[in-house]
């Protein structure tokens, strides 16, 4: 029983629930455990798991970003009209990642250099940018012209489907910038303290406005992979983005007061969402409930993490 | 005379750690009771035991012919036992009346009764002497009357036993005055209290009693001060003699390393100037909120500066922290807590943190190297740590500011260091210890700058003193012409001399 305890609040307590339920919904859900269902559950988390490695960066130095969804929605329509304007897929996908870019820096520049706080700045953005991406498209969805642009999300790798390897690459990537380099370290202290951060020689400002740069290009990333598996940009797309990948930052561990997150917790994270959909629309489900079983979700994990950094205190 | 409060045989281990082996002692009614140790001691170990913050592996707690065990803060507060802590428990926005009441406002269906909530509010400061305004919101208050708020709190509580923790950690010479007389009055009113406080010459002066600790155990108790003197405490404290604490040696000074023109800044409006030799220790010394730690923090550009300049070996430093470091001068700030550790990051990312980018090519780290940089200086320094990876939180005051040290010295190019009260907080070892790191780094040439409100320690380890008060440097004193008096009157501002004068006295 102790040792149950030990494993289930130690420092891979969340990977150990997640195998669990993942072997406990494999044995029961019929059809869940099959190839295909595997890789349709891949690609269904794509644009949350994309975001969500630079939303942990955004949560570890205890900012916050609300505006990831509305610039996933832009930049994807950036990249269909893009295209079609100037003929050249390319040109589109450049003219989206520059958008996110420039969503995002703006969103640092505001919060780090005028000293706004970023929830409001981020609800501000998320507002203003998808009121860009409803007035620049009049509020319709617009069709691609060049098919190039949907083969993007269909082309499979070693029979992986291109958006999944992306998504992967996305996690070993930021998992190496928060553990492997100088700009990982400072985000985490800044997190922790960001006045002795400063103290200690960190650049504080620029660091915080490379991070919301950083996560407005993995939001132009997502909205170009969103926009070619929809096979169109939609202004409306990607509503709620921003409190899903939340959601799974926090359940794989990233502390909302900052300082604390690591790239596996975030996978775990993305998965259980993930998974929960999944085996939820195999078993018919209806969709109002998916929602009830989300927020459970989400309220289990954060009580499960608050135990243990109670239980963490205590053994301090 | 009989013990009122007693603890019995009070254990208390932590994973790793004994904190508190079989304490036992204890502390009639009507008495102040010192108690000492130095940090790690157990001190802070006990007091949340008697709290209620924390409850005790073994042994037992008395209040009278009552054996206590409290599970909680509320539960010990209910049978009489009041903590005031170093960090006051207040809220800042609300009224001095709403804080003594919070939780039990007087109310009619919820409806706060706000004169009923005054007037017992202020029979309660009453009782402790008074003069503050119920209806004054905490935030306008200075340090001492919020502490008199918190012991109001105790008072509504009707407490019988109240522990202060370092009350007069940050109080000026005359509020420290009225604390101890509102401790008289307390004793005299036939309080239990617990008086834990670095400052001997406090402890002498107000305690009847005191129980020294040292590694979890008790290691000295007296139930009367005349019964001791200073340096057998001391000695208790650590355990071994200590003869010069300061150990202060004479050095050859080499010319002017960091030269500040006329810099002032949004909090410091007077324009200051001065000069740290090569070699040389510069002490600022004044009374909390002479301007000292607002000069360091424009020097080193913490705070952005409206005018002045300075330079290191003559060249011009733009100042900001990370071109300050750029330049080799850094600075150990005051507050340790808010500016000095990263909480949540272990010890090694606690010294790395800045000198990391000397050994990571294009931005990546190396855990490598980092890690052999954190054990050079965890050894060099001492700090106390079972490994590089312990969070830095659960360190001591005094290793906590050994590692802020380290991560300085860590620095390969260092010509200035400024610190801001090095050794408040931190007990009698590990000072002599950060006092022979300081000697060893102005032999090696670096202009170092200190400031210290405990003035035997000012003049104890420097060279020079630049006294501040009221936000101007008024007067310098050489070594040899140091006298505590003459540099106390130049710190008071003409209004703060008399009380001043009535301390000394007594």
């Amino acid at each position: 029983m102790i040792r149950l305890r030990r494993l289930i609040l130690g420092d891979q307590g969340l990977v150990v629930i997640f195998v669990v339920a993942f072997a406990i919904v494999a044995l029961l859900v019929p059809n869940f455990f099959t190839e295909r269902n595997m890789l349709g559950l891949l690609q269904s988390v794509v644009t949350i798991g994309v975001v969500s490695g630079s939303m942990m960066l955004c949560l570890a130095s205890r900012d916050f970003d609300l505006s990831v969804g509305s610039i996933v929605a832009f930049s994807g329509m950036m990249a269909v009209m893009g295209s079609n304007w100037t003929g050249s897929v390319a040109a589109g996908l450049a003219l989206a990642l520059i958008s996110g870019v420039a969503v995002g820096a703006v969103n640092g520049l505001v919060i780090a250099r005028l000293r706004i706080n970023a929830l409001i700045t981020t609800l501000a953005t998320m507002q203003i940018v998808r009121g860009l991406a409803l007035i620049s498209s009049d509020g319709r969805a617009i069709g691609v012209n060049d098919p190039v642009f949907y083969a993007i999300a269909l082309t499979p790798l070693f029979g992986i489907p291109a958006p999944v390897w992306v998504m992967a690459a996305s996690f070993v990537i930021f998992g190496f910038i928060l553990n492997r380099t100088v700009f990982g370290r400072n985000v985490l202290a800044i997190g922790g303290n960001p006045d002795a951060s400063r103290l200690a020689g960190v650049n504080v400002a620029s660091t915080r406005i490379w991070i919301f740069a950083i996560q407005g290009l993995m939001c132009g990333i997502a909205g170009i992979l969103l926009a070619s598996r929809i096979t169109s940009g939609q202004p409306n797309s990607a509503t709620g983005l921003e409190l899903s990948v939340i959601s799974a930052c926090v359940l794989g561990g990233v502390s909302l007061s900052g300082g604390r997150a690591t790239i596996s917790g975030v996978v775990v994270g993305v998965l259980i969402l993930g998974i929960a959909e999944n085996a939820m629309n195999l078993l018919n489900i209806q969709a109002f409930f998916q929602y009830l079983v989300r927020g459970l979700i989400l309220l289990v994990a954060v009580l499960l993490d608050n135990i243990r950094s109670r239980a963490l205190r205590r053994g301090a | 005379m009989t013990a009122f409060l007693r603890f019995a045989d009070i254990s208390k281990g932590f994973p790793g750690v004994q904190a508190l082996s079989e304490i036992t002692f204890g502390v009639a009614q009507g008495k102040v009771h010192g108690l000492l140790g130095e940090n790690g001691a157990g001190k802070s170990t006990l007091i949340k035991i008697l709290g209620g913050d924390i409850s005790a592996d073994a042994g037992a707690l008395f209040l009278g012919d009552q054996q206590c065990r409290f599970g909680s803060v509320h539960e010990a507060m209910n049978a009489g036992v009041a903590v005031v802590h170093q960090e006051l428990q207040l809220v800042p926005e609300l009224t001095v009346g709403e804080n003594l009441t919070l939780g039990r406002f007087p109310n009619r269906a919820g409806v706060i009764a706000f004169n009923a909530l005054h007037a017992r509010a202020a029979a309660a400061l009453a009782e402790i002497g008074g003069g503050i305004d119920t209806r004054a919101k905490i935030v306008d208050l200075s340090l001492g009357q919020r502490q008199m708020v918190e012991i109001a709190k105790a008072i509504m509580f009707d407490a019988r036993v109240i522990a202060l923790d370092e009350p007069t950690s940050s109080l000026s010479a005359a509020e420290s005055d009225v604390l101890f007389g509102l401790i008289d009055r307390l004793r005299k009113q036939g309080k239990v209290i617990l008086y834990v406080s670095h400052r001997l010459d406090e402890v002498f002066r107000i305690c009847d009693g005191a129980t020294v600790l040292r590694d979890g155990r008790v290691a000295a108790h007296f139930d009367a001060m005349a019964d001791v003197t200073r340096d057998q405490i001391v000695q208790h404290m650590v355990g071994r003699e200590i003869r010069d604490i300061w150990g202060w040696r004479p050095r050859d000074l080499g010319a002017v390393r960091l030269r500040v023109e006329g810099l002032a800044g949004p909090r410091l409006p007077n324009p200051a100037s001065f000069a740290i030799r090569s070699a040389e220790i510069l002490g600022f010394f004044g009374l909390v909120g002479a301007g000292r730690s607002e000069l360091f923090r424009l020097v080193y550009g913490a705070d952005a500066a409206d005018r002045g300049s300075s330079a290191i070996d003559g060249e011009a430093v733009e100042k900001r922290p990370d071109r300050s470091i750029e330049a080799g001068l850094v600075m150990c700030p005051e507050d340790r807590k808010a500016d000095g550790i990263v909480q949540g990051r272990s010890v090694g990312e606690n010294i790395v943190i800045s000198t990391r980018r000397h050994f990571s090519p294009y931005g990546l780290i190396s855990p490598r190297r980092e890690a052999s940089v954190a054990d050079e200086f965890i050894a060099r320094l001492r700090v106390r740590t079972p490994s590089r990876n312990q969070d830095i939180v659960n360190l001591s005051g005094g290793n906590q500011q050994k590692t802020i040290l380290a991560r300085w010295l860590a620095e390969p190019y260092l010509r200035v260091l400024l610190v801001d009260e090095p050794t408040r907080g931190i007990d009698v070892g590990a000072k002599s210890e950060i006092y022979s790191i300081l000697y060893d780094l102005a032999e090696k040439g670096l202009a170092i700058g200190v400031v210290s409100s405990d003035l035997p320690e000012a003049m104890g380890i420097c060279d020079r003193i630049l006294v501040m008060c009221e936000g101007r440097i008024v007067k310098e004193f050489l070594r040899a012409q140091f006298n505590e008096s003459a540099i106390l009157a130049a710190a008071l501002p003409v209004r703060e001399v008399e009380a001043a004068a009535r301390e000394f006295a007594g």
